[in-house]
C-alpha cells in the first residue's frame, strides 16, 4: 500500500502541473485502478463438454487450471478528476475505455487500487432499463425511474424529453411500441431520456454518434448543458472533432494502462500520431 | 498552464479523498441504509415488474387476455391427467378434487417461477446492472412481485372454478389475503437467495427446472399426502405436509374450498407459515445483500 501511495502522490504532482493549482476541488480519484473480467469456459476456444466437464472436476484449483480465463482491462490507472473539468477518454477498441468508466461509476468492482468519488457518479446510459415491446410513452416512465429520478420529475421533464427527442413529429409514435421505431428514431429518444437526469459526475459512453444531424447538433447543446450542472464530465468517444469540441483534459488508454493524460490539444496530437492520421 | 503548487500536493490518494469527503466507488452500504434505499426505489420495482409483466404478452394477438388464459389451460392439462387419467383424486369428492388440484397448481406455480425468475434476476439483466445504479435487490424482489401480479390474474381462474364446483364467498375467503403475504415474503426470500447463487453460478438455470419438479410432486399439487402416503411410515407424510409449498397450498385450499376443513392441516399451521416466511424473507435478505459490490462482475 505505501509503495502505491508514492506512485500517486507523484501523480498528483503530475497533473496539478498540468493546470492552475489553488483551490481546485477533486471530484473523481483514481488510485492505481486494475479491474479483471472473468470468462468462463474460454480457454480452449472449443467449449467441448469434456472440457466443462474437467473444470468441474478441477473446481479445487486456482482459476486459470478450471478454464476460467481473466481479461486484465484495466491495469494501473491513477488520475484525479476535478470540478468544472471536462474529460476525453480515447484510445483504440479494446483499450478498457468503458469498463474505465464503469468502475468510476462503482458498477464493476476493482480487482486492485481504489475509486474515490464525489457523490453518486451516473454513466449516461438508460438503453438495458428500457423494453422494446412497451410504448416509447412507457419506456419513457420506467427509464426515469430506472435513473432514480422519482415519479414527479418525470412528469415534469415527460413533455420535455418527448419533444427533445422529436419522435411525435411526424405522428404520434410516442405510444407505439419502441419495437415498431426505426433504429435512429430508438436511440434518439433513448438519449433524450438518459440526457434528462442531472448529474454530479456525469460519463457519457459514446452517445454523440446517434441519430441524424440535426439531432448530433442538439445533442451536443444538451451535454454542454449537462456540463454547467455537472461538477465533472467523462466523454468516451472516437469521434476527436466531439473531444475537441467539449473537453479540455484528455485521459488516452492503450492496452488498459494510462499512456498519456494531459491538455486535449496535446494528447490529441500524439494520438493521432499514434493512430497514423 | 501555471507552475503554482497546489496546497494538495504530497497527499495521498486516500488523504485527498478524506479531505474532501470522497467515499470508495461501489462500495456496499449498511444494511439500514440499504433498506433505505431499496425503499427509495419502490416505484421502480413496480414499474418495472409491471412493465415485464406487460410485455410477456405482447406479441400474442390475443394480448393480456393470456394473463388468464395460460393459468386456464394449466389446470385443464393437469386436470386430464391427474383427475381423469390417473385417478389422484383418492379421498376427495369431484367437488372437492378439481377446486384442490386447480389452487395446488396455481399456488406452487407462484413459488416456482418466483425462484425462475430469481436465478436468471441477476444473471441475465447484467447489462442493466452494469449500466444503472440501484440496490440489486430491486431486481429479484421486482421478479416476485412481477409472479405476485400474474397470481393475482390467475386468482380470477381460481374462483370461478371454486364457484362451479360449490364452493361459495364465506367469511374464510378472507384468509386469501394474509395467505399470501406470507407466501410472496417466502417467494422473494427465495428469489434473493436464489438470484445470488443464480449470479455466481449461471448453470442453475439448467438445473431448476428439475429441482422444482421433484419438489412440486413431493409437495401434494395433485393429491392429498396423508391419504396418498398412508400405508408409509407417518414421519413422511409429516416432513412432507411440513414444507412450505405444501402449508401454503393447504392454506389456501382450506379458505377457499368447503369440504376442505381445518382436519387436512398439520398442527400450527400459521405459525409453521410465518416463521418459514420471516426465515427466507430475513435469511434471503441479508444474503443477497452480503454480496452486492461484488454482482456484474465477470
Amino acid at each position: 500500500m505505501a509503495d502505491q501511495d508514492d506512485r500517486l502522490t507523484k501523480h498528483v504532482e503530475d497533473t496539478a502541473d498540468a493546470a492552475d493549482g489553488g483551490s481546485r476541488i477533486p471530484t473523481v480519484i483514481a488510485d492505481d485502478l486494475h479491474i479483471v473480467y472473468r470468462v468462463n469456459g474460454a480457454k480452449t476456444g472449443k467449449g467441448s463438454a469434456t472440457a466443462a466437464l474437467s473444470r468441474i472436476l478441477r473446481r479445487g484449483s486456482d482459476d486459470s487450471a478450471r478454464g476460467v480465463r481473466k481479461v486484465h482491462a484495466v491495469r494501473g490507472v491513477s488520475f484525479v478528476a476535478y470540478r468544472g473539468e471536462a474529460i476525453g477518454l480515447i484510445g483504440s477498441n479494446g483499450s478498457g475505455k468503458s469498463t474505465l468508466l464503469r468502475a468510476i461509476a462503482g458498477l464493476l468492482p476493482a480487482e486492485e487500487g481504489h475509486v474515490y468519488t464525489d457523490g453518486q457518479p451516473s454513466l449516461l446510459g438508460v438503453n438495458a432499463a428500457l423494453m422494446n415491446d412497451l410504448t416509447g410513452e412507457r419506456n419513457v416512465i420506467l427509464g426515469g425511474l430506472a435513473m432514480g429520478m422519482s415519479r414527479e420529475q418525470i412528469r415534469e421533464r415527460y413533455q420535455e424529453i418527448v419533444d427533445f427527442s422529436g419522435i411525435n413529429e411526424k405522428g404520434d409514435f410516442i405510444t407505439l411500441p419502441m419495437r415498431t421505431y426505426s433504429s435512429g428514431m430508438a436511440a434518439r429518444l433513448r438519449f433524450s431520456i438518459a440526457a434528462a437526469k442531472d448529474h454530479d459526475v456525469l460519463m457519457i459512453d459514446e452517445a454523440l454518434a446517434t441519430g441524424d444531424r440535426s439531432f448530433q447538433q442538439r445533442s451536443e447543446a444538451r451535454i454542454r448543458e449537462l456540463r454547467k450542472h455537472a461538477g465533472t464530465v467523462f466523454l468516451v468517444s472516437h469521434n476527436n472533432k466531439s473531444i475537441r469540441d467539449t473537453c479540455d483534459r484528455v485521459l488516452w488508454l492503450e492496452r488498459g494502462e494510462l499512456r498519456m493524460d494531459g491538455p486535449t490539444a496535446e494528447v490529441l496530437k500524439e494520438y493521432e500520431k499514434f493512430t497514423g492520421r | 498552464m501555471s507552475d503554482r503548487p497546489s496546497p494538495d500536493d504530497g497527499l495521498s490518494a486516500a488523504e485527498l479523498a478524506a479531505k474532501y469527503g470522497l467515499a470508495v466507488s461501489g462500495a456496499r452500504p449498511g444494511l439500514v441504509e440499504y433498506v433505505r434505499q431499496l425503499w427509495g426505489r419502490r416505484h421502480f420495482i413496480l414499474a418495472f415488474s409491471q412493465a415485464k409483466l406487460t410485455a410477456q404478452y405482447s406479441q400474442a394477438k390475443l394480448g393480456q387476455l393470456w394473463q388468464v388464459a395460460t393459468p386456464l389451460l394449466n389446470a385443464a392439462v393437469y386436470f386430464l391427467i391427474f383427475g381423469l387419467i390417473l385417478e389422484a383424486d383418492r379421498g376427495m369428492s369431484r367437488e372437492v378434487y378439481i377446486p384442490f388440484l386447480v389452487t395446488g397448481v396455481f399456488v406452487f406455480t407462484f413459488t416456482q417461477s418466483s425462484v425462475m425468475a430469481g436465478v436468471r434476476a441477476i444473471s441475465s439483466n447484467l447489462g442493466l446492472v452494469r449500466a444503472l445504479h440501484f440496490p440489486r435487490a430491486s431486481l429479484p424482489i421486482s421478479f416476485s412481485l412481477q409472479q405476485l401480479q400474474q397470481l393475482l390474474f390467475s386468482m380470477i381462474v381460481l374462483f370461478a372454478v371454486t364457484l362451479a364446483f360449490g364452493s361459495y364467498p364465506k367469511l374464510s375467503w378472507v384468509l386469501i389475503l394474509p395467505v399470501l403475504v406470507l407466501q410472496f415474503l417466502f417467494n422473494t426470500g427465495l428469489a434473493l437467495i436464489m438470484a445470488r447463487m443464480g449470479a455466481k453460478t449461471p448453470d442453475l438455470a439448467q438445473l431448476m427446472p428439475f429441482v422444482m419438479r421433484t419438489w412440486m410432486y413431493a409437495s401434494g399439487v395433485m393429491f392429498s399426502i396423508p391419504v396418498m402416503l398412508a400405508d408409509h411410515p407417518k414421519w413422511i407424510a409429516d416432513i412432507l405436509q411440513w414444507n412450505p409449498a405444501a402449508i401454503y397450498m393447504d392454506l389456501m385450499r382450506f379458505a377457499l374450498i368447503d369440504g376442505y376443513g381445518s382436519e387436512n392441516l398439520p398442527p400450527h399451521v400459521w405459525a409453521v407459515a410465518g416463521g418459514w416466511a420471516a426465515l427466507l424473507m430475513i435469511g434471503g435478505f441479508v444474503y443477497f445483500w452480503k454480496a452486492e459490490e461484488r454482482y456484474g462482475r465477470g
